[in-house]
């Protein structure tokens, strides 16, 4: 008899999946919506379940889906990282859905929003199969999933811009996935395996014979270049701030907070469980990612600071903030992908806190978009003001918040490896004072009182206000306070992977 | 000479493949023409699956269905491959309708399927 615990997985899924299969029958919007972020909610409080049960033990299990063994059959490998991803995936969802929903019904046409709360139960299904599967090809039958419902929910505001910064994004997200499908056949055609610990035994035995070197590099270089075209790593995201700025703030919180992260788990789960770190690491994959990483900080931030159009800002902070993450998967030490992992999980945080109260704040101002013009906003709803300012204090940086000890970890890591030290640490600088410069100035403007900011009182937004932006808010905090036990959990799931 | 003839031969169906995606993936990057787009995306697809069908298919042997009562595996071909290749042709299907759905919509609105040309007029429209 299996511990029951060993179910949530592949439960998480199945309510996720099948919920989007009901969500287009009910009858009114109000009732798709509370199905939508009850899965959600459910799937984090199953998550949070699995990490409990999992971290105290030091727990990896391998959970076999229908009744075929492997190496034929379908299954799933959890661990402490997958449920603390899987955790934080839920509860994201749950919480941008909450606070975004008020501008959702002003964004999309009514008809339409059953099929928006359908493609995000698709997302977050494929979201938690990405991570959680121990199968090559059902990642891959994943990732068109998460792509296709990610370019669904930008398109759901039906504006010609959408629809073009949608196509591009479709279009760009397709080479990727043609390149990880490729990847992903010439593996099999070595190896004749598909689940990972297998296809693991295989490669290290064709390495340690010498034999099919070339097309192993090959395969692992395609792989990462398909997953980092999807994960916008530079120079492969240019379609992300057209496709994540356009979008309705929900979706745009949730692609930048979760969907981008999606993808990097899969490969992270890919480099420990199929090539090993080691071998990755010989191939110098990682090279090029700390290279690509660090371009990408300073390029998205230069852009960030060149854009005056709030959303499409932190877009472009986004890219920046995925190039610290390549940053510390290239670092090649093992704290330093820990660092990685700590960096999406507080980025998961703090993005969707930054978008949603831009959002809110915008919504104020009748869905004015640009910062400028949105001075003295946080006076009218001062938990959005503060959302937002503390979001992007802790993007630049400031102790006591998430993004500070992210920033800490991957100085620690880049100290451990002397090669890669000093770039990482000038381009950590310089990445941190362009933060500072594009971030604050948004800051001042929101608390400057103007004539607007002393207007009519607001409607009132209760899921922003009363769940998503405390929720969010506290978790900065609490990621800055107590980041370390997070960390301890990131460090024991890799240890395991 | 006559070895690479050889293995040239024996390869056709890798080789045409390789070619085929390279064609794909090229024109899907780079093509403004968003039918000519999804058709590239197609041809990229399709070269994924001869590559996987020709691995699969063991000369001599026949479709992976027990006729007979025959259990010996070296009687039939490798399965595994023919089932990727229905899943990924489920995949392709669904995202050549989406992306042809899009292409529709922009058609109807600017009544042109050049990239380029769309963007233009987007932009223009939301200055």
């Amino acid at each position: 008899m299996l511990p029951l615990h060993y179910n949530i997985p592949a439960i998480s899924i199945l309510a996720c999946l099948i919920s989007g299969i009901v969500i287009p029958l009910l009858p009114s919007e109000r009732a798709a919506l509370r199905l939508n972020l009850t899965v959600s909610g459910f799937v984090a409080f199953l998550s949070a379940i699995l990490l409990y049960k999992v971290v105290p033990n030091n727990e990896y299990f391998v959970y076999t889906m229908g009744s075929f063994p492997a190496p034929w059959g379908n299954e799933l490998a959890v661990g402490p990282l997958e449920a603390l991803m899987a955790f934080v995936f839920g509860l994201v969802t749950f919480l941008s859905l909450a606070g975004g929903v008020q501008t959702l019904f002003h964004d999309i046409l009514p008809g339409k929003r059953n099929f928006f709360f359908t493609m995000l139960n698709m997302l977050l299904a494929s979201l938690l199969a990405m991570t959680y599967t121990n199968d090559l090809f059902t990642s891959y039958v994943f990732i068109e999933i998460s792509t296709l419902a990610a370019c669904a929910i930008v398109v759901a505001r039906d504006t010609p811009k959408t629809i073009g910064s949608t196509i591009r994004y479709l279009a760009l997200s397709l080479l990727g996935s043609g390149l990880f499908l490729i990847g992903v056949v010439l593996l099999y055609c070595i190896t004749g395996h598909l689940l990972m610990p297998h296809l693991q035994m295989q490669i290290l035995r064709l390495i340690a014979t010498g034999k099919y070197a070339m097309p192993i590099t090959l395969i692992a270089g395609l792989l990462f270049v398909g997953i980092a075209i999807k994960s916008a790593l530079f120079p492969f995201g240019t379609w992300l701030p057209m496709a994540h700025g356009g979008a309705t703030t929900t979706s745009s919180a949730i692609l930048s907070g979760l969907v981008l992260k999606g993808y990097i788990m899969l490969l992270v789960k890919i480099f420990y469980r199929i090539f090993t770190i080691d071998l990755i690491r010989s191939l110098h994959v990682t090279d090029v990612m700390y290279v690509c990483g660090l371009i990408g900080m300073i390029y998205g931030s230069i852009e960030a600071y060149r854009e005056e159009h709030i959303k499409r800002m932190l877009a472009h902070s986004s890219m920046a903030q995925i190039g610290y993450i390549f940053m510390g998967l290239g670092l090649d030490v093992n704290l330093g992908i820990a660092a990685a992992f700590l960096q999406i999980v507080v980025h998961a945080f703090v993005k969707p806190l930054l978008f949603l109260s831009a959002g809110r704040l915008s919504e104020i101002y009748n869905h004015e978009k640009s910062s400028y013009r949105l001075r003295g906003s946080a006076h009218k709803d001062w938990v959005a003001g503060i959302g937002f300012t503390l979001g992007s204090l802790s993007m630049v940086g400031i102790p006591l918040l998430g993004g500070f000890l992210a920033k800490y970890y991957l100085i620690e890591a880049a100290m451990q490896n002397p090669y890669k030290l000093w770039p990482a640490l000038f381009t950590l600088m310089i990445s941190a004072v362009m933060n500072a410069l594009y971030y604050i100035p948004g800051v001042i403007a929101i608390w400057t009182r103007s004539e607007l900011s002393t207007a009519n009182p607001v409607e009132h937004n209760i899921g922003f206000t009363w769940i998503a932006a405390p929720v969010l808010s506290i978790a900065v905090v609490f990621l800055g306070v107590n980041g370390t036990y997070v960390m301890e959990i990131i460090q024991r799931g890799l240890a395991l992977l | 000479m006559n070895n690479l003839l050889k293995t040239m031969i024996n390869d056709r169906f890798m080789i045409a493949a390789v070619l085929l995606f390279g064609f794909g993936f090229m024109n899907l990057l780079l093509q403004k023409n968003l039918i000519r787009k999804i058709i590239s995306f197609n041809i990229m697809e399709s070269s994924i699956f001869l590559f996987l069908a020709s691995q699969g298919y063991i000369n001599g042997r026949i479709a992976p269905i027990i006729v007979d009562g025959i259990l010996d595996a070296d009687v039939y071909i490798n399965p595994i491959p023919s089932g990727l290749v229905l899943t990924g042709i489920v995949v392709s299907v669904s995202v050549t309708a989406f992306f042809l759905a899009l292409t529709v919509r922009l058609y109807n609105i600017y009544k042109t399927v050049d990239f380029d040309e769309i963007m233009l007029l987007v932009n223009k429209e939301a200055e």
